[in-house]
């Protein structure tokens, strides 16, 4: 009987604890499901400023929530994707993008990676055209020839 | 011998790169705003019912310093900015930012209310620490704060006579980025 009342005690308390530690309530959904698609597809592009590795879309901090309420309010101005997204490089700079637009500041984020590839190539095919030169066997003169014949004779 | 020194070279190569980007602060992002006119906006003050917007500071050089009386970092700087206002170099206006965070339970109430409230937070917190402000602007909501392209309070913008924005700094202004950066600065602007 204690057993079952100890176990009773634990199961409410966590219950409670539970209850408890739910933490900040859920952001209510808007009313539209089409705009609230929208919103995820634009927001999964944007970086949040405060976590900064998180997207617009899965970041719970607070600045998240407002930029998201802003979006939200810019779609139903019926701004178009560039627009919103203007709108966000306009405050927050190139930064709030995870996919920077291409122009001479962003080259180095672009294509740095790629010129990197191909200066690792060109070493990469220097060390080997080097390598194969050391491995392969000198041709022997016929002196030498002849002095090994000798040689294994004994 | 030379051959030998190349890994190594290599090595420093990585090692310098790597301790700049460790030393980089990843929360100073360039903002976009820095040469582009400062948003307009129209706000009510903190001392009253009048309203505030940045054409009235035409003609000259000052600060907008984002605060709130929760920001923990704020704190650490408002003796800094109080003791810099004593020296009246410079207007300082305060953007209170958010005063009524989501999870307080006066977050919802009308707007009437939650400026009231917040004036008072405010106007208790600014008489204890002191007031660095010529005024200060409530922002409740943080729109004005969006065009401003605030992501972490405190923040702190040079606005120039023309009302161009020519400078900002993310968190807590020190005495040394006054003397060095602000300071110079503001004599710059205030030369043209």
């Amino acid at each position: 009987m204690k057993r079952v009342v100890v176990r009773v005690a634990m199961a409410m308390s966590l219950v409670l604890f539970a209850s408890v530690s739910t933490g900040r309530e859920a952001v209510p959904m808007a009313d539209d499901p089409k705009l609230e698609a929208r919103l995820v597809d634009i927001s999964q592009e944007l970086r949040c400023l405060v976590c900064q590795n998180e997207s617009l879309a899965s970041s719970h901090a607070e600045l998240a929530d407002d930029l998201r309420q802003e979006v939200r309010e810019l779609i139903r101005s019926g701004k178009s994707d560039q627009e919103i997204k203007d709108f966000l490089v306009a405050r927050y700079g190139d930064f709030v993008l995870y996919r920077p637009e291409v122009k001479p500041l962003t080259w180095v984020l672009w294509f740095g990676p790629f010129l990197l590839l191909v200066i690792a190539a060109i070493f990469l095919g220097v060390y080997l055209r080097q390598r194969r030169a050391l491995a392969a066997p000198a041709a022997l003169s016929d002196e030498a020839r002849e002095r090994a014949k000798q040689l294994l004779k004994g | 011998m030379k051959k030998v020194l190349i890994p190594l070279v290599l090595f420093i190569g990585l090692v310098v790169f790597l301790a700049v980007g460790l030393k980089r602060d990843p929360r100073e992002i360039p903002s976009p705003l820095i040469g582009k006119p400062a948003p307009e906006f129209s706000l009510f003050t903190l001392e009253g019912d009048t309203k505030f917007s940045p054409a009235d500071m035409q003609g000259k050089v000052w600060l907008l310093n984002v605060w709130a009386t929760w920001c923990v970092a704020c704190r650490e700087e408002h003796p800094v900015l109080v003791a810099f206002s004593e020296k009246n170099q410079v207007p300082i206006v305060g953007l209170s930012y958010k005063e009524i965070q989501p999870q307080d339970p006066a977050y919802k109430s009308p707007f009437d209310d939650k400026l009231k409230l917040a004036r008072e937070r405010s106007q208790v917190w600014l008489k204890r620490h002191g007031n660095p402000y010529v005024t200060s602007v409530m922002d409740l909501d943080g729109r004005v704060g969006i065009n401003y392209g605030v992501y972490g309070v405190p923040e702190t913008y040079v606005i120039d006579k023309a009302g161009v924005i020519r400078y900002k700094f993310v968190g807590a202004v020190t005495p040394a980025l006054l003397a060095e950066k602000i300071l110079p600065l503001i004599a710059e602007l205030n030369k043209s």
